[in-house]
């Protein structure tokens, strides 16, 4: 494994967080906290959408984000040979 | 049968399975006492980390937070999971292709310094006794109520079983007892959440039925805004803390979750990288399923007092209202002298205390279900105490024999003198977890929760630098955690105990709480570790090959120490 193949492994590999962890903040800490009020506003059947992201769905989006990363991750590697057997 | 009887029962039988898997998982080595050998399938580690994380707090408490705070309790609801998007993107992955047996262990070699390895022993340790004692105090709490024995008998007896299993097991023991564990404390969460869903809403799904209607076609939420309204609470679906301070609690919470030893030393528990990838991503579907029915039990549980209490005669109140009158955590005070129970936001007219912890060990009762399943929820809560307290207590022994005695002390000690060291540690912590269980000091329900602010802006910078940074040096991380860790203890102490100077909630800085603030303190630790080691020395070769290697994730099965 050469210097420079490990090099873009890792530009990859961050290129990847910076994508997942905005959607991370996004659907906390925007969505839930910072924008609550507005989204109060719009109705999810029973929920105000703002107090349903903060209860409800950041959670169910930080599930799914982590199994994406899971998902991308084993490509990368198998893609650079850097996985294991 | 009886409550009591059934709750003998379930125990029992719980306890014994427990004590089970702890003779049959005994730990031979240290590397089984430590890391559990390093065997541990993505799956069970998982299952393992979702009890480890849920606390007596998560199970007990929370849903009882959240049921009397409303919008401002999604603070842990977001805090407590956010945190392992961090764990499974930016720490989990390397720090098992790091491949050593502690937290400390990384900081140590990272940075190279002894100094530093002991700042995060210090910080370590700081942060596991203030947790461990409040989990004891819970297994307390659920002996007194549901078997009728006296708070510290109830401590007494956890005692013993932690220690059999965390003595005798270690990380091995304690996996397997954890994974137990987790299946217990979720079914007794989700069998009586599913029966209120039903009985309140039709849907059977809790997550779906506190956004249903009820039998009126009025939505839940929007019949409790209103009780909140006519009784003159804040609306249950906005919050009444500022957006500031929502912001910087969640991020603390987060930050904090992602720093924890006893969380973090999990992940190296497995066997490869690809696995700790998957086990954070277990470990969160498994808590995200307590995570997400917790808001509905607190509508429901909340709604339900509010029926069953509010202006209804004293005298004709149901079997549970004494019962818990009786353990002081219901308080009735009849101020006019009319019979009736008034419940509202007017201190001076308010005549029913209600403690947030009775929430979810009352609510079937509140609900009427059958007594089996009474009987369940103490079980569940004594499996989410005990499984938190073992992997504390792991942290702590860890700590002291391989951080503080191997590393430090005597590097010459044998294995199984280490062994005999980690197990002798794992006694006496027991045992002061235990008085601490008896004899709560004061500061222990305020620093719980300050717990995670310590862990932010101590551990959380220092180990993300470490892997994302080549620059970093020792200077830098020391700094940066020395600044974060007294300016949190310093705002904790101040506001919290009233030390220098003391200081009301008009005085906090900015309007920012205590338990928001470990987010402050963070990112002080990240400027000053960036500026110190900028101008000083860059590390050695040796170790920037270190981080060049653990951002690699070929080769962790065979890394040892």
């Amino acid at each position: 494994m050469s210097n420079s193949q490990e090099k873009k492994y890792w530009k990859k590999n961050l290129k990847y967080l910076a994508i997942l962890l905005s959607i991370w903040f996004l659907v906390s800490f925007v969505f839930g906290i910072l924008l609550v009020d507005e989204l109060n506003t719009i109705r999810l059947g029973g929920f105000k959408l703002g107090f349903w992201f903060a209860q409800q769905g950041a959670i169910y989006v930080f599930v799914i984000l982590i199994f994406v990363y899971i998902k991308l991750m084993n490509k990368l590697d198998k893609e650079f040979g850097f996985n294991e057997k | 049968m009886s409550i009591q009887v059934w709750t003998w029962i379930l125990v029992g039988i719980t306890f014994t399975l427990y004590i089970g898997i702890a003779i049959w998982t005994r730990a031979g080595s240290t590397k089984e006492f430590y890391v559990a050998g390093g065997g541990v399938s993505p799956l069970a580690n998982g299952l393992a980390t979702a009890a480890d994380w849920m606390s007596a707090a998560s199970f007990i408490s929370m849903a009882g937070l959240i049921s009397f705070n409303g919008y401002d309790g999604s603070v842990y609801l977001m805090g407590w999971t956010g945190g392992y998007v961090l764990l499974a993107l930016l720490l989990a992955p390397y720090l098992r292709k790091f491949g050593k047996f502690t937290v400390p262990d990384f900081i140590g070699d990272r940075y190279y310094s002894n100094v530093a390895r002991s700042v995060a022993v210090f910080c370590a340790l700081l942060v596991s006794f203030t947790y461990v004692a409040g989990q004891m105090r819970g297994v307390g709490l659920v002996f007194s109520r549901f078997l009728e024995v006296d708070i510290n008998t109830g401590v007494i007896i956890g005692m013993i079983i932690v220690l059999f299993y965390a003595v005798l097991g270690g990380m091995k023991g304690i996996t397997y007892t954890q994974v137990a564990q987790y299946c217990v404390l979720i079914f007794a969460f989700m069998v009586p959440a599913i029966f209120i869903s039903i009985q309140m809403t039709g849907n059977p799904i809790p997550q779906l039925g506190f956004g249903g209607f009820d039998e009126n076609g009025v939505y839940l939420l929007d019949k409790l805004d209103g009780l909140h309204k006519e009784l003159g609470f804040a609306e249950y679906t906005s919050g009444s803390k500022t957006t500031l301070d929502v912001f910087l609690i969640t991020a603390a919470l987060m930050f904090g979750t992602a720093g924890l030893p006893h969380v973090i030393v999990r992940f190296f528990t497995v066997k490869r990288v690809v696995d700790a990838r998957k086990s954070a991503g277990w470990a969160l579907l498994f808590i995200a399923i307590l995570y997400t029915t917790a808001p509905a039990i607190a509508v429901f549980a909340r709604t339900n007092l509010i029926d069953t209490v509010s202006n209804q005669e004293y005298e004709k109140m149901p079997e549970w209202f004494g019962n818990w009158e009786k353990t002081g955590l219901i308080k009735f005070d009849d101020k006019n002298n009319d019979g009736l129970i008034q419940y509202v936001a007017d201190a001076k007219k308010n005549e029913l205390i209600v403690d947030k912890d009775i929430m979810v060990l009352a609510n079937p009762e509140i609900a009427g279900l059958p007594n089996w399943v009474i009987a369940l929820v103490a079980a569940g809560a004594l499996a989410a105490a005990l499984s938190t307290a073992a992997g504390l207590l792991l942290v702590i022994s860890a700590s002291v024999s391989h951080d503080l005695i191997k590393k430090m002390i005597n590097p010459n000690i044998s294995e199984k003198g280490e062994l005999v060291a980690a197990r002798l540690s794992a006694v006496v912590a027991v045992c002061v977890a235990g008085y601490f269980g008896i004899n709560p000091p004061d500061f222990v329900a305020a620093t719980v929760a300050l717990a995670f602010g310590l862990a932010a802006a101590s551990f959380f910078p220092a180990i993300v630098l470490g892997i994302f940074s080549k620059r970093m040096n020792k200077e830098g991380a020391i700094l940066g955690m020395a600044v974060g860790i007294l300016l949190m203890l310093f705002y904790m102490m101040k506001f919290k105990f009233d030390w220098f100077g003391g200081g009301t909630k008009e005085d906090w800085w900015f309007g920012i709480s205590p338990e928001g603030f470990g987010t402050v303190a963070m990112i002080a630790n990240f400027i000053v570790s960036l500026i110190v080691s900028k101008f000083t020395p860059a590390p050695p070769k040796e170790v920037i090959e270190i981080v060049t290697n653990i951002r690699i994730p070929s080769g962790a099965a065979e890394a040892t120490h």
